[in-house]
């Protein structure tokens, strides 16, 4: 079984080696309705803990999503720019939207584990 | 505290999304999700929307004709018993105070809805200008219900006992003074506002809402429904700083010289609201900037968001006017990147309203 890791912005992070897979957690899935548009950084884009990485859209909004580690965009998802579905899978499968190299694996240890995020969408919903 | 529709319960039980609007707590999507929602009412079903926000208010008295003629750049003088005029206040500057719809209901009688986030401060600017020979009377125990959509007239009948078929668009049906409908609406569909009292609401929702035609509408499919014909929604499209030529609602306005608010104020516009269509890929919403094929700011999108229709994304926004023209290519500026649009004209697609004659 997979081990997913979250941030409170509802990423979901699969790390394999030194690079990130991230996309977000079908929580932020359902809360985004119905999905019309994805924008993608550039691959080879430096990014920092924090920083705007792409953007979903919904009919209803528009969702940035921050990557949670530095380091440097390795892949784009440019299927999801047609296929809408795939954010529904996981992200160590089709559901990632970005593949980040860390720069320093050990900025891991601020994500929430499985658990961790379960018991903090009880406290956030 | 928000403020509680007489359905708020019905919608929170149903398991609707709620959130704020204009001061009240409203359902923004149920379960079916805000574009299965807009589809459902264009694509030949019946939606029904609460929007018992909004306010309900009346002007009677010998005067009430000449003081709508002094608050609004419209006229009545032709407008029959029965029959719906669309309207606006205009401020001192000859800006937009609200939007509204206007009823005649007799010859010195006019019931007028205006928008639940303006009704305070409408009532307020009614009652500063009120002559002593007019009542003003706020309603604030009555609901506002929508029924949008082909088969609104249809679920009418079957669920009512009401047969509407000749009921003319921009028109109000009444047997006695419980119920209200006006044939009118905000979603370029065929519809209708079903006005009631608070106690008599939800009944009246939950017996339309079983009917087998009808899903319950969202503020969010509300919003992407009317953008998609163009209309205003007040405090982004028009507001206290637009005039109605502006706004491109000339057509509202009378033809003779009248003294009403602000008329001295309003001048040849020197920019205009349009429509805009996205031709690049991407999604603009409110507050992006408009810019020319030379990448210089020329305006700003009041309104804006995805067309489930159109399957593509549209807005509205004000531009000099010399950018006006349907066609004109034009970029918006999203996040710092620039994406191809066009100046559109509006509706963006055919509104399927009846005829205001019969």
């Amino acid at each position: 079984m997979a081990e997913f890791k979250y941030t409170k912005d509802h990423e979901c992070i699969y790390v394999e080696g030194d690079i990130a897979f991230v996309g977000i957690s079908g929580h932020a899935r359902d809360a985004l309705g119905d999905l019309v548009f994805v924008e993608l950084p550039d691959v080879g884009k430096a990014v920092s803990k924090g920083d705007d990485v792409a953007v979903v859209e919904s009919v209803k909004t528009a969702a940035e999503i921050y990557s949670p580690v530095d380091g440097e965009v390795t892949a784009v998802n440019e299927a999801m720019e047609s296929d809408f579905d795939l954010f529904a899978k996981p992200v160590n499968e089709e559901g990632w939207i970005v593949k980040i190299k860390l720069s320093d694996t050990s900025a891991l240890g601020d994500l929430m584990d499985q658990a961790a995020y379960d018991e903090y969408l009880k406290e956030v919903d | 505290m928000p403020r509680y529709t007489a359905l708020h319960d019905v919608h929170v039980s149903s398991g609707a999304k709620m959130g704020e609007f204009a001061g009240y707590d409203m359902p923004l999507y149920y379960a079916l999700g805000v574009k299965k929602e807009h589809e459902w009412v264009r694509d030949g079903n019946v939606g029904i929307f609460d929007v018992s926000h909004m306010g309900q208010v009346s002007l009677s008295g010998a005067g009430a004709q000449n003081f709508l003629h002094k608050l609004t750049p419209s006229s009545f003088e032709k407008l029959g018993i029965k029959r719906t005029k669309y309207t606006v206040f205009t401020n001192d500057n000859g800006g937009i105070v609200d939007d509204l719809m206007v009823t005649k209901t007799g010859d010195d009688e006019f019931h007028m809805v205006i928008n639940g986030g303006c009704k305070d401060k409408d009532i307020a600017w009614v009652k500063e200008n009120l002559t002593a020979d007019l009542e003003f009377k706020h309603y604030d125990d009555w609901a506002l219900i929508a029924l949008q959509g082909e088969q609104a007239e249809r679920v009418i009948n079957d669920v009512l006992g009401i047969d509407l078929s000749d009921q003319p668009y921009m028109s109000v049906w009444y047997k006695d003074y419980t119920m209200f409908i006006s044939r009118l609406g905000y979603t370029g569909e065929d519809g209708f506002e079903i006005s009631v009292q608070n106690d008599d609401a939800p009944e009246l929702w939950q017996k339309l809402c079983a009917h087998g035609s009808v899903e319950p509408i969202g503020l969010a499919a509300r919003d992407s429904l009317r953008l998609e014909m163009g209309y205003c929604l007040y405090g982004h499209d028009i507001d206290a700083t637009t005039t109605p030529l502006e706004a491109d609602l000339k057509w509202i306005m009378r033809k003779d010289e009248y003294d009403f608010i602000g008329a001295g104020q309003i001048k040849e516009p020197q920019r205009k609201r349009v429509g805009v269509k996205l031709t690049g890929k991407g999604i603009a919403r409110e507050g992006a900037e408009i810019r020319n094929t030379n990448d210089e700011p020329i305006g700003m999108l009041t309104s804006g968001g995805f067309s489930p229709t159109l399957n593509m994304a549209i807005g509205q926004g004000y531009v000099p006017l010399e950018y006006t023209k349907a066609g004109t290519d034009i970029l918006v500026n999203v996040r710092g990147r620039n994406i191809e649009a066009q100046i559109s004209n509006m509706p963006f697609m055919p509104s399927k309203t009846k005829s205001m004659k019969k």
